[in-house]
């Protein structure tokens, strides 16, 4: 019976293996062949000698160093301080957003005092702050991660508020008629409820703590962090050290974004169908 | 009756917070606990402000940051919503600029600060340019959903009607695209506003906000620095809400496309 279908109507309506593989390959082209181009006019422009060598420097030379400061310890412990210090200063500012978002969601009291002096201290960019961080707590990881921390909390704080009163108010009225004290009330309705927003402002939150404390790192002087690599070989003309930092700051940055956030509001908002996919 | 006179409770209470920092600090700052160079006293800070902005020192460097954020957000716009419009329009230039993007967006944009100091040395050029890398990606990525966004139907319906593909682009996919790009222009303003601040501090050579308050530090005039800040802020603010809100109300809220937030 099989046989009697002809092959190109089997192929069609079944999508072979072979097949699925194909598109996923075509997408892996069709992915790498932007970077592809515009390494060849990056490697054309470096080999032709319009700019200075040590200003221009070529992707091998680029690899070269970004492999020689991996090997050698340096690139990673850079990192890992980065990624310490972005850490505690995101931690601050998630407790702190939080805990002052639900109370003023839920309190009009707190509301009123916190919303005024939330509104003035956020339009002011963060780093503008910085120096008078600097002044008061020192250079070095206090400031830092303080300055990081109060900044990035205001979106964690907006969102939080807001999520709180997008509550619906009948869900609400309908948990207190079951007869939900308010401790469960809290745990069961409220918090699942506010929770894409929670995560929504975490997530800028993180985003935003990142933008800083590369800039917060060069202007800081700590001795270790991928911002201070970078501005640090500026001083001698290391122009692909600083290429290779940015590569790896842009990595980490994508790396939070995917890895952390994605597998995050699969865990909860998706799984409680809070949220599609 | 009854909103209003909460509303007049709400109001008293947030002044009255607003107050009782204030007041905090003062205290702080009168105590002699804390020395008074890093912590002024509000009279101070307040006769700075007053002093800076009489001689027009700090509307000279308002100007100067203006000029570098206004710049690269134009530049921004020139070529972040064309190309995001085209990448909503054609599949190719999609498939070839998205991985770039999202390649280049996680990387912030002052990174790129001492890079573009080597490049093009200190000044103008390097904040200009941090500026347009800040304020591309919102621009961009807020065109291309915009018009990807546009109701097939709409469009369907007018190429029915017999609209030509220009009377098809300004009269359906531009207005159906604008509460996005206007979406767009805004978060390109916030991250441009952060990142010229940051790139004065590290790159500026003379003028400009942030130039001052990064000096400042160096002269421990921490008065000087509050009062900056707060004509950062104001300048941040009035953007945002008599900027903004009024191209809102000329542009999407004239043509229906989004309604009023309530409150």
């Amino acid at each position: 019976m099989h046989d009697l279908v002809p092959a190109e109507a089997a192929l069609a309506s079944v999508p072979s293996p072979r097949s699925g593989a194909n598109t996923r390959w075509r997408i892996v082209a069709r992915t790498a062949f932007p970077f592809l181009v515009v390494g060849a006019l990056w490697e054309t422009a470096a080999r032709a000698g319009v700019f200075p060598q040590r200003l221009f420097p070529t992707l091998e030379s680029i690899a070269a160093a970004f492999v020689r400061l991996t090997l050698n310890g340096i690139l990673p412990h850079h990192a890992l301080d980065t990624v310490i210090r972005l850490g505690a200063g995101f931690a601050l500012a998630a407790i702190i957003g939080v805990v002052a978002g639900i109370a003023m969601g839920r309190s009009r009291r707190a509301e009123d005092i916190l919303l005024p002096l939330v509104s003035i201290g956020a339009p002011i960019p963060g780093l503008a702050y910085a120096p008078l961080f600097l002044l008061w707590f020192g250079l070095g990881n206090v400031a830092a991660v303080l300055l990081v921390g109060f900044v990035s909390a205001f979106p964690i704080i907006f969102n939080t508020w807001t999520g709180v009163k997008a509550v619906k108010e009948i869900w609400v009225r309908s948990a207190q008629a079951m007869g939900a004290d308010d401790r469960r009330l809290f745990r069961h309705v409220i918090l699942p409820g506010a929770l894409p927003y929670i995560l929504t402002g975490l997530r800028l939150g993180l985003a935003q703590a990142w933008r800083i404390l590369v800039a917060v790192e060069m202007l800081a002087a700590v001795p270790w962090g991928l911002g201070w690599m970078i501005f640090g070989a500026r001083e001698f003309l290391n122009i692909d050290v600083m290429l290779a930092g940015v590569a790896v700051i842009g990595v980490i940055g994508l790396a939070l974004e995917k890895l952390v956030f994605q597998r995050l509001e699969n865990f909860t908002v998706v799984r409680w169908g809070m949220m599609t996919a | 009756m009854n909103a209003s006179s909460e509303r007049v409770r709400s109001m008293r209470r947030a002044a009255l917070a607003v107050l009782a920092t204030l007041a905090l600090y003062e205290l702080m700052a009168r105590s002699g606990y804390f020395p008074a160079v890093l912590v002024p006293t509000l009279p101070k800070v307040a006769a700075t402000l007053v002093a800076v902005l009489l001689d027009g020192s700090m509307l000279e460097h308002a100007w100067h940051t203006l000029y570098r954020v206004l710049t690269g957000i134009a530049l921004a716009i020139a070529i972040g919503l064309p190309l995001g419009i085209l990448m909503g329009r054609f599949r190719p230039v999609e498939n070839f600029v998205l991985p770039l993007a999202s390649a280049l967006m996680p990387i912030p944009s002052l990174a790129w600060v001492p890079v573009f100091i080597l490049w093009f040395g200190l000044g103008n050029t390097t904040t200009v340019l941090v500026v347009f890398y800040a304020a591309m990606f919102p621009m961009l990525l807020n065109a291309w959903s915009g018009v990807r966004a546009v109701n097939p139907l709409w469009l369907r319906a007018a190429g029915a009607m017999g609209a030509n593909e220009q009377a098809l682009f300004w009269k359906v996919i531009i207005p159906g695209a604008s509460p996005f790009i206007i979406t767009g222009i805004r978060q390109a303003f916030l991250r441009a506003w952060i990142a010229v601040v940051g790139a004065e501090m590290l790159a500026a050579s003379d003028w400009g906000l942030g130039w001052v308050i990064f000096d400042a530090k160096e002269f421990l005039r921490a008065d000087l620095m509050l009062a900056s800040l707060a004509v950062i802020g104001g300048i941040g603010y009035l953007f945002e809400r008599v900027v903004f809100g009024s191209l809102e109300r000329a542009t999407v809220l004239r043509w229906g496309m989004v309604r009023a937030a309530k409150s």
